[in-house]
């Protein structure tokens, strides 16, 4: 009957953003009168809960098997369900990201329990969970009960606060044995190529964004250039774009007109059609700030536009702006922040 | 083999939605669109269904607002449409709606292959993806950024991923539901004798009954929409004599705003 914490880890370690469900389930396990059991998966499960317990986590339940090993969500979701079956907690809580998205909605769809997604805010009582998630890109806000004897709930990075850890907390851990066989499960993973180095812009406390302004480079292409627009706004995230982000320990995040034109992936794309995000510092330049740019980083704590065009409807969004060339702005910007934080 | 895939009309990405006097979502006249991300498993589906000479069928789960996006799919080339709605269907529930959305395709004959988008961008949820996979007992592959191979003798299917930290390669056996993510490839326009034909096609509808199930019982209440607060900030444009002043008092405030 506790509330069950999904703490996911990647190659032996824990995903930081699980903290903030830790930290959102203490408000539903108080309502529940009920504790905490983070629910870990994979290699170094066990060494992952305890660190889990300095975050809040009054049990775990751990499972270290081969399978689970690298996610898959066949192995996951046989697993979630069968303990789900057998405890029946009262909730079963994650932070949304794009694995613990599909494994709480399969292991709610087995269980017929209610589910909801992307809480930015949530409180508990009477046997149910209300929350608050945008809809439409985050146009309207949306308030939903989920009142069936287990609620799932996924809630949105950097939206809940963690607890402050605590080494002197410890948790009461149960190991359990993995639900299917490497030979039943449909799904193999014949091979695995990282991104290395890079930020995630889900989880950025900073992003850089570029935009179509990107082409824009000063610079001349090389003659054997294929393509001398997309040479100059590739030539700008690396030496313009890039450098600023390094300095504020920043991802960079990019528009889809910027996507679309080949400058840059497009795992980069804030937006509708791309990532949402939600830092405390949001910095775009050569952004015009489309409406569909807008859903995505809308609800960034600081705002700072850098645009050439003073009349750009990015600058009725931010709260700082330049108006200004980017090409001369961000590197004079970015030796202003080295100098002013030391770098 | 037949492929499916679903699609749903979203309002226009640029409408102005918000909450009406009567606390329900509204567009104004402005038009709805196929679901974004729809356009891309859409147009995936119509390919593999060529590359492997299979069947496409094209589901809506919803109100009669849905033809709109069956119509595009259809003059788009995907080949058959239909709709599957309930009394009492509650479009934010999700577990009804994936009840209804793998009774549908389980009343299809030999569909191995499911595609959704990546996602829904009115709800904001991608779901009903995993839980039709779950209700219909498939394997799950997500983030599908290419399909490497589809081999409908042999039964298996082989896709590339993309997770957080990189790309997975993945081989599965079939059936499967994928979602497949923008890029995949390149979302065709319909032809203009598409866009004809389709715009006198009529849309089957299919209830629970004809579909052997009962509506679900609902799993989520939807209590209210609302506006979101106003954004309560005041734009300051900085100005300053040169380039290194305004950056400075740039660095000076975001210090102050705590931000860095
Ligand atoms: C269904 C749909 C989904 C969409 N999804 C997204 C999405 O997810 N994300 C997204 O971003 N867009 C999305 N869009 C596209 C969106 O409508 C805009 O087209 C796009 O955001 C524009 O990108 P941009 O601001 O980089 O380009 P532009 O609008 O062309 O703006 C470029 C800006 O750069 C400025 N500039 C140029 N040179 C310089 C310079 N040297 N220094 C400073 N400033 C300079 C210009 O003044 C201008 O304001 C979507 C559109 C649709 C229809
Ligand atoms: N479990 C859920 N699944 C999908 N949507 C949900 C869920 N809970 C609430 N919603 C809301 O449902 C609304 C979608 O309404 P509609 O456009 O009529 O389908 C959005 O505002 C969502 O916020």
């Amino acid at each position: 009957m506790s509330v069950f914490v999904f703490v996911e880890t990647f190659d032996g370690s824990a995903n930081a953003v699980s903290w903030e469900a830790l930290g959102a389930a203490k408000t539903v396990a108080d309502a529940f009168g009920t504790d905490i059991t983070a629910v870990v998966f994979g290699k170094n499960a066990a060494a992952v809960a305890t660190q889990a317990g300095h975050y809040g986590a009054d049990k775990a339940i751990v499972c270290d098997d081969a399978t689970l090993e690298t996610y898959r969500l066949e192995p996951y979701a046989a697993l979630l369900t069968k303990l789900v079956e057998e405890q029946s907690p009262e909730a079963v809580i994650a932070v949304s990201t794009s694995q613990a998205r599909e494994l709480l909605a399969a292991s709610a769809a087995d269980t017929n329990s209610g589910l909801v997604t992307e809480a930015i805010e949530l409180s508990a009582g009477d046997g149910s969970i209300t929350v608050i998630r945008p809809a439409y890109a985050g146009k309207v806000l949306s308030q939903t009960t989920v009142s069936t004897p287990t609620r799932f709930v996924t809630l949105r990075g950097r939206s809940f606060l963690p607890n402050d850890p605590d080494e002197g907390f410890s948790v009461d851990v149960t190991t359990v044995d993995a639900a299917m066989n490497e030979d039943d499960i449909a799904v193999k993973i014949e091979s695995f190529e990282a991104e290395v180095g890079k930020v995630n812009l889900g989880d950025a406390a900073i992003i850089v964004s570029g935009g179509r302004g990107m082409a824009n480079n000063p610079k001349d292409a090389p003659a054997d250039a294929e393509d001398a627009e997309i040479w100059k706004a590739k030539d700008g995230y690396e030496n313009v774009i890039q450098p600023l982000a390094d300095t504020l320990g920043a991802a960079v995040g990019a528009s889809r007109a910027a996507v679309d034109a080949g400058y840059i992936p497009y795992e980069h794309q804030v937006g509708q059609t791309g990532k949402n995000v939600n830092p405390d510092l949001y910095i775009a330049a050569g952004i015009s700030g489309a409406i569909q740019h807008q859903a995505g980083m809308r609800n960034s704590k600081i705002i700072v536009a850098i645009n050439k065009d003073g009349e750009a409807p990015i600058f009725k969004l931010a709260r700082y702006g330049i108006v200004g060339d980017l090409y001369q702005v961000l590197p004079i910007l970015t030796e202003e922040l080295k100098k002013r934080l030391g770098k | 083999m037949h492929i499916v895939t679903f699609t749903r009309s979203t309002p226009d990405t640029a409408a102005k939605v918000e909450v009406d006097g009567n606390g329900a979502v509204s567009w104004g006249d402005a038009a709805t669109v196929v679901n974004p991300w729809d356009e891309y498993s859409l147009e995936e589906a119509i390919r593999q269904a060529t590359n492997v000479k299979g069947d496409t069928t094209v589901i809506a789960v919803g109100g009669d607002l849905h033809n709109d996006s069956l119509k595009h799919s259809l003059a788009m080339g995907v080949k058959n449409a239909v709709r599957v709605n309930a009394d009492g269907l509650d479009m934010t529930d999700s577990l009804q709606w994936a009840s209804l959305a793998a009774a549908a395709v389980n009343n299809i004959d030999d569909c191995q292959l499911v595609i959704f988008g990546k996602e829904h961008v009115d709800v904001g949820s991608d779901q009903v993806t995993y839980q039709t996979a779950r209700k219909l007992g498939w394997t799950m592959l997500s983030y599908v950024s290419e399909i490497l191979e589809l081999d409908a003798e042999g039964g298996t299917i082989k896709v590339e991923k993309t997770v957080e930290q990189g790309k997975q390669i993945l081989t599965a056996k079939l059936p499967v539901v994928i979602s497949v993510l923008k890029g995949i490839n390149e979302p065709r326009y319909p032809s203009f004798i598409g866009i004809r034909k389709a715009s006198k096609a009529t849309i089957p509808e299919w209830t629970p009954a004809d579909l052997g199930i009962e509506l679900p019982a609902s799993s989520i209440t939807h209590d209210a929409y609302n506006n979101p607060p106003p954004r309560d900030i005041t734009s300051e444009i900085i100005e300053g004599e040169t380039i290194e002043e305004k950056a400075a008092q740039l660095v000076d405030k975001l210090l102050e705003e705590k931000v860095l």
